[in-house]
């Protein structure tokens, strides 16, 4: 896989990566509004390796979606600062002109976004659209660019793509609609791929589906997946890593077997008890108290002490990153002496 | 795999652009007519020097205001002159008149309106109440007011109509582009790649056009009564030269003397009006890809 990103990046000429295909390191994104600066995102770091699916999990509101558009740089330039370093196949990306990343979008990092339903252009057929993406991207004939729009509708399991690509997205399912987007997404072939909730607009059996086909496209074509979610069982099936983000920290990375088994941060290990079980058929569903504090009132220090269980006097002091071991990470002093209920047990 | 291919798409044979057209022209009998007349009116524009029985200046001091004989099938004007040649040699300078007002209303607001959308922010603050300025003046006194800075007759009269359509449609395209702008695509084109022009152009313009399209077909109606209004008051069309707004304004003057002179002139307008209307709906119900299907 690295000897493909090796031969890739000879192609494109830029300088070799180093192990991984994309890595943050200290993202910090603050808004401005009537009242000043307020931070949003506080030194994210995360590491996505060629061909790996990373899940990024978290209530709303907690800074997934945020971190999805500051990568592709997404986020409007007024009133927003931005710092830190985004290396992708070693470039850093929060260092190139809008030009520049104007050729990443949708060629190197490819995008689905939350809802199919209202990310198509209601007035382009869906062939229009994906063959704009190729267009925008490569040099090539009109015809080339609508031949690879059917191969990219056949290769999301479209029936009869020769058909599809001339309707409009109205007269698609939302189950469709996403298969489109995936193809669009994938379609230049781009080395990342980042899903932000997928499948969140769509019903079970056609997220399955979806997911299904997100991860097996992957696989085949060594793509990375950046996977952000709510959804913890689709991570638990499909991720190899995962990070617990909230508000706008990361509040815990590591294997996601791991993690599953036993979280060593209690808001991951919240979430996990708050995943439905088929068992407790009765019992009121456990859930973890309070919400997430707007950016505007965040705790000086752990952010998510209000909300804690475990909460001692020095946990009201801010919270470093802390290697639990070498793959793990947690923002929790205490998480050598806590033992946390995991999803598995 | 395929249950949403089997469910949710009706099998469909080849279905080009071209045979929805045609589909759309047969289901739209309004569309049609509208079609049709403003096809013919057009016609008689461009052969009106063939067409036309009498010559439109020709004076005749001996059949002044006579009904409709068979020599004169719409009869006679105050000074003799074939009412039918006249209404015939009108149509193209009411035409022209109504479709260059409507250019250059286009021209200018659509674009202006696109920016102060997409921008935002200060410009679109400044600019907003500029336009709000515009739009407080009535309409006819700006348009006089500028027709009279850039000199009198029938093209800078339009002009004039056409800079006081202008900010009324930029009104309309701003208003759009702030709902278009904030939609999923637009963030997901971004997303794909495509630049700053290529999204205003390819995905907010198609998206913010739709209200434009019928306010274009009611302007083109509203011209053509401005450029009566403008020809009444002899800033337009400078006589002895034929247009529908001036017939109809010397008509007016002989009421109660001939009161059927107004009809030819009046319903000329009314239909091409209303031919505009008819025409700007259908558009607006084909250019609707959730409509299409009815």
């Amino acid at each position: 896989m690295s000897d493909a990103v090796a031969m890739a990046v000879e192609r494109a000429g830029v300088a070799p990566p180093g192990k991984a295909l994309l890595s943050i390191r200290d993202l910090c994104v603050s808004f401005r509004d009537d009242s000043g600066w307020t931070q949003v995102l506080n030194n994210v770091s995360l590491a996505v390796n060629p061909g790996e699916t990373v899940g990024i999990v978290g209530e709303s509101g907690c800074g997934k979606s945020l971190t999805a558009l500051s990568i592709l740089g997404l986020l409007q330039k007024r009133d927003v600062l931005r710092t830190g370093e985004i290396n992708f196949e070693g470039r850093d990306l929060a260092k190139l002109s809008e030009a520049e990343m104007r050729r990443v979008r949708g060629r190197h990092i490819g995008m689905i976004f939350q809802e199919p339903m209202s990310a198509l252009d209601p007035v382009f057929t869906v062939g229009d659209q994906i063959t704009e993406t190729v267009r925008t991207h490569f040099n090539v004939s009109r015809r080339e660019a609508n031949e690879r729009a059917v191969a990219a509708l056949a290769a999301v399991r479209i029936a009869s793509p020769q058909n599809v690509v001339s309707m409009y997205p109205m007269s698609l399912s939302g189950g469709m609609r996403q298969r489109v987007m995936i193809a669009m997404a994938l379609v230049c072939e781009p080395r990342l791929l980042i899903a932000d909730e997928p499948t969140t607009a769509l019903d079970v059996t056609i997220q399955a589906q979806i997911m299904d086909l997100l991860l097996d496209l992957g696989q085949r074509t060594g793509t990375a997946i950046l996977f952000i979610t709510h959804n913890l069982g689709l991570v638990a099936e499909s991720c190899t890593r995962m990070l617990t983000m909230y508000a706008g920290q990361v509040v815990e990375d590591g294997p996601v077997d791991k993690i599953l088994m036993q979280p060593k941060h209690p808001y991951t290990a919240g979430l996990l008890g708050s995943v439905p079980q088929p068992r407790q058929r009765k019992s009121l569903l456990p859930s973890i108290p309070g919400r997430v504090p707007s950016p505007h009132e965040m705790p000086s220090g752990c952010r998510f002490a209000p909300r804690c269980t475990y909460v001692q006097p020095p946990c009201l002091a801010p919270q470093a990153l802390l290697s639990a071991d070498a793959e793990r990470q947690v923002r929790c002093r205490r998480y050598d002496e806590l033992t946390l209920p995991g999803a598995i047990s | 795999m395929s249950v949403d291919g089997v469910l949710g798409v009706p099998p469909r044979t080849t279905a080009t652009r071209r045979v929805n057209f045609w589909r759309w022209v047969r289901s739209d009998l309004r569309a049609v007519l509208s079609l049709g007349y403003l096809f013919i009116l057009i016609f008689v524009s461009v052969f009106a020097w063939k067409i036309a029985p009498y010559s439109p200046i020709e004076q005749n001091v001996t059949e002044l205001l006579m009904e409709p004989t068979w020599s004169h099938w719409l009869g006679t004007d105050d000074l003799g002159r074939d009412v039918l040649s006249r209404l015939i040699w009108g149509a193209p300078n009411s035409l022209y008149a109504a479709f260059l007002a409507v250019t250059v209303a286009i021209v200018l607001g659509v674009p202006l309106g696109l920016l102060i959308g997409f921008l935002g922010g200060w410009f679109d603050e400044l600019m907003s109440r500029f336009i709000d300025a515009l739009l407080s003046f009535p309409p006819i006194v700006l348009a006089i007011a500028v027709t009279g800075a850039l000199g009198i007759g029938l093209t800078n009269a339009m002009l004039s109509v056409g800079f006081v359509f202008a900010p009324v449609l930029a009104r309309i395209v701003r208003a759009q582009t702030l709902v278009v702008k904030s939609a999923l695509y637009v963030d997901a084109a971004r997303g794909f790649g495509a630049g700053t022009g290529h999204i205003i152009w390819r995905h907010i313009l198609p998206n913010a056009i739709q209200p434009v399209i019928v306010q274009v077909t009611l302007m083109l109606a509203i011209a053509l009564l401005a450029e009566a209004s403008l020809s009444f008051l002899s800033l337009g069309v400078q006589p002895p030269q034929a247009s529908w707004g001036g017939m109809l304004a010397r008509a007016y003057n002989y009421i109660e003397l001939a009161p059927a002179q107004m009809y030819a002139p009046g319903f000329a307008i009314l239909l091409t009006a209303l031919a505009f209307n008819a025409l700007g709906e259908s558009i607006l119900v084909a250019l609707d890809p959730t409509m299409k299907r009815r």
